[in-house]
């Protein structure tokens, strides 16, 4: 009955996601994206074509570097949608009181709190697939090109929307949703500007920043599976001159990494269950 | 009937900080009776029934309603809640909506699309079913809500604020709900500042000021709780106060004027014997069966308690 429970809340805030045309919104803009992505890779394509005679490998990288540009906003897109779409989701119906009706059923709070996480986690997923799948068809199509390791990759951009989602479910637990949205964007920038310590720091051969890269990523690993994704999917030469627009791989996050996000995710969700529960509705 | 008591609570208090929402909640509702909280806003009514229903933490106290401690989830199975400015998601219909509160209740589907469109049927959204809540106005989510109360049968039905937004009719409706509730034997507890809901629908109402509940009274007893006297009076010495005040309640003495309370007619030939037979003169001597109301202003005041 627990489960059944929680798959009714997670159905309901998946459901809710597209009946207030957030999901379609989304998508909409989403496939914007995906129809300027195609049309400019078919004319950079084309160009490069009639210039002919380029080398394979030089063709390769371009193609490499179109598809890492595409995955870039992709990756900020779902932050986005993680973020905008489970800030309030908490905070929200606890000041609207539309919590009370639910939470006053036989059920207890973290069974609400994990069936919102779940229909978001599933939206989320749904996202990369649609919008990651898309790009990568749009540069098979015209360019006869897939990105090394694709689907491992669209898979840590999902863990990065994971964290990005618990975090800010984590704040609503106790945040009102304003509160909640500067902390969770903080988090991310402080990720995102730390990520970058760290890369400088790796070519410059400077340890101290790279640990302030190291201490952001553990505090808020998100920045870090972006930089992991793109380490796995950059092509041979960037791998050898050791720096891209998306990542160096000087100093880029290692398989552990990847472990310390997954944990991270569940600890911080478990207290998030914890914490909700102690909250006067 | 079940004689053990379907809500007890003891010394129930809650602060929020500094501030003391519910001093001492100690009170008694039994099955199957319709009983009445009563008190002026933001007199701890909500705060209460949220402790009841395990929204709310208590900062002391115990209770337990149903048979288990407060906040059990088995326990609300039982009950049925709607809340104060009954809000829903606006991108849900009706129909859904009730599905929804019956789904989380584990009611079986074929069962519980029967039982919602009786529930539309009872709250008068037969057409509305398909409608969605963001289309709703204020008295058809209220009825809408009534129904989510009432979705899983509950043997105890908390209605906080339920006649608030609705119009004659609609307060009609809770009305003839409530007394159906009672008929089938169900307890309802509502939570009300309206007293003349309270004093025609409820058994027994409670009053609530200031987070403390001062004085509860059995409806049925008689239409009027108690008959309040009003005298002019001689001379008055604090012996004969202390002396009045064993045989009637809430006595007030200024300027020549009485007042008290006694349970029933029947004490007040043995008051005034008293007053006389202390050598005090008695000008007038008024008895006044009290309503809900007179009985209200007299324990919080006309100020309404603010």
């Amino acid at each position: 009955m627990i489960v059944e429970r929680v798959l009714i809340i997670a159905r309901l805030t998946f459901f809710e996601a597209s009946r207030r045309r957030i999901l379609l919104a989304a998508l909409v803009i989403g496939l914007l994206f995906l129809v300027v992505y195609a049309f400019g890779i078919n004319a950079i394509l084309s160009d490069i074509a009639r210039a002919g005679d380029l080398n394979f490998l030089v063709h390769r990288e371009i193609l490499n570097f179109l598809s890492m540009a595409g995955l870039y906003v992709i990756n900020f897109l779902t932050v986005m949608l993680s973020v905008l779409t489970s800030v309030d989701t908490l905070s929200g119906e606890v000041s609207s009181g539309t919590i009370q009706t639910i939470v006053t059923k036989p059920m207890r709070r973290w069974e609400v709190v994990l069936g919102k996480w779940l229909g978001f986690a599933g939206l989320i997923g749904l996202y990369i697939l649609l919008m990651g799948g898309g790009a990568a068809g749009v540069v098979r199509y015209f360019g006869d090109y897939t990105l090394p390791h694709l689907w491992v990759g669209l898979g840590y951009l999902w863990l990065n929307g994971l964290i990005m989602l618990t975090v800010s479910v984590f704040g609503g637990t106790f945040l009102s949703t304003l509160a909640n949205g500067v902390l969770v964007f903080g988090l991310f920038g402080v990720a995102f500007v730390g990520g970058w310590i760290e890369q400088i720091g790796a070519i410059i051969g400077n340890a101290t920043a790279v640990n302030i890269g190291i201490a952001t990523s553990l505090l808020m690993p998100s920045e870090a599976m972006w930089k992991r994704a793109a380490f796995l999917m950059q092509s041979e030469l960037v791998g050898q001159i050791g720096f891209s627009p998306f990542t160096a791989s000087g100093s880029s996050p290692s398989a552990l990494m990847v472990w310390y996000a997954v944990g991270y995710v569940g600890l911080v969700l478990l207290w998030a269950l914890r914490t909700f529960r102690g909250r006067d509705l | 009937m079940d004689p053990t008591p379907i809500i007890s609570t003891h010394g129930l208090h809650k602060s929020f900080g500094e501030k003391t929402a519910v001093a001492d909640l100690t009170l008694t509702v039994n099955h199957g009776e319709v009983f009445g909280f009563l008190g002026p806003n933001g007199a701890g009514k909500t705060t209460s029934v949220k402790m009841l229903l395990g929204l709310v933490h208590p900062s002391g106290g115990t209770g337990e309603m149903l048979g288990a401690p407060l906040g059990d989830p088995a326990a609300r199975a039982r009950a049925g809640f709607l809340p104060e400015h009954f809000r829903f998601h606006g991108w849900l219909t009706g129909a859904e909506f009730l599905r929804l509160h019956g789904q989380l209740h584990g009611i079986e589907k074929s069962v519980l699309a029967q039982r919602i469109l009786e529930l539309l049927d009872l709250v008068g959204l037969v057409d509305a079913g398909d409608k969605k809540l963001g289309a709703y106005s204020k008295g058809m989510l209220q009825r809408i809500g009534l129904a989510q109360a009432l979705i899983n049968e509950p043997e105890l039905v908390i209605l906080d604020e339920p006649t608030s937004g609705l119009d004659p009719f609609g307060r009609r409706l809770v009305r003839d709900i409530v007394r159906d509730l009672r008929d089938m034997g169900r307890t309802v507890f509502i939570n009300s500042h309206l007293l003349s809901e309270i004093e025609v629908t409820c058994d027994r109402a409670a009053f609530i000021h200031q987070g403390r509940i001062v004085r509860a009274v059995d409806l049925h007893e008689s239409d009027v709780p108690v008959v309040r006297v009003h005298a002019r009076v001689g001379a008055l010495g604090p012996e004969v106060l202390a002396g009045l005040a064993a045989l009637a309640a809430d006595v007030q003495a200024e300027n020549g004027t009485l007042a008290f309370s006694v349970p029933d007619e029947a004490a007040l030939p043995g008051v005034h014997r008293y007053l006389v037979e202390q050598g005090v003169d008695v000008y007038a001597f008024r008895p006044e069966k009290q309503s809900l109301e007179d009985l209200f202003v007299q324990l919080i005041g006309t100020d309404g308690g603010q």
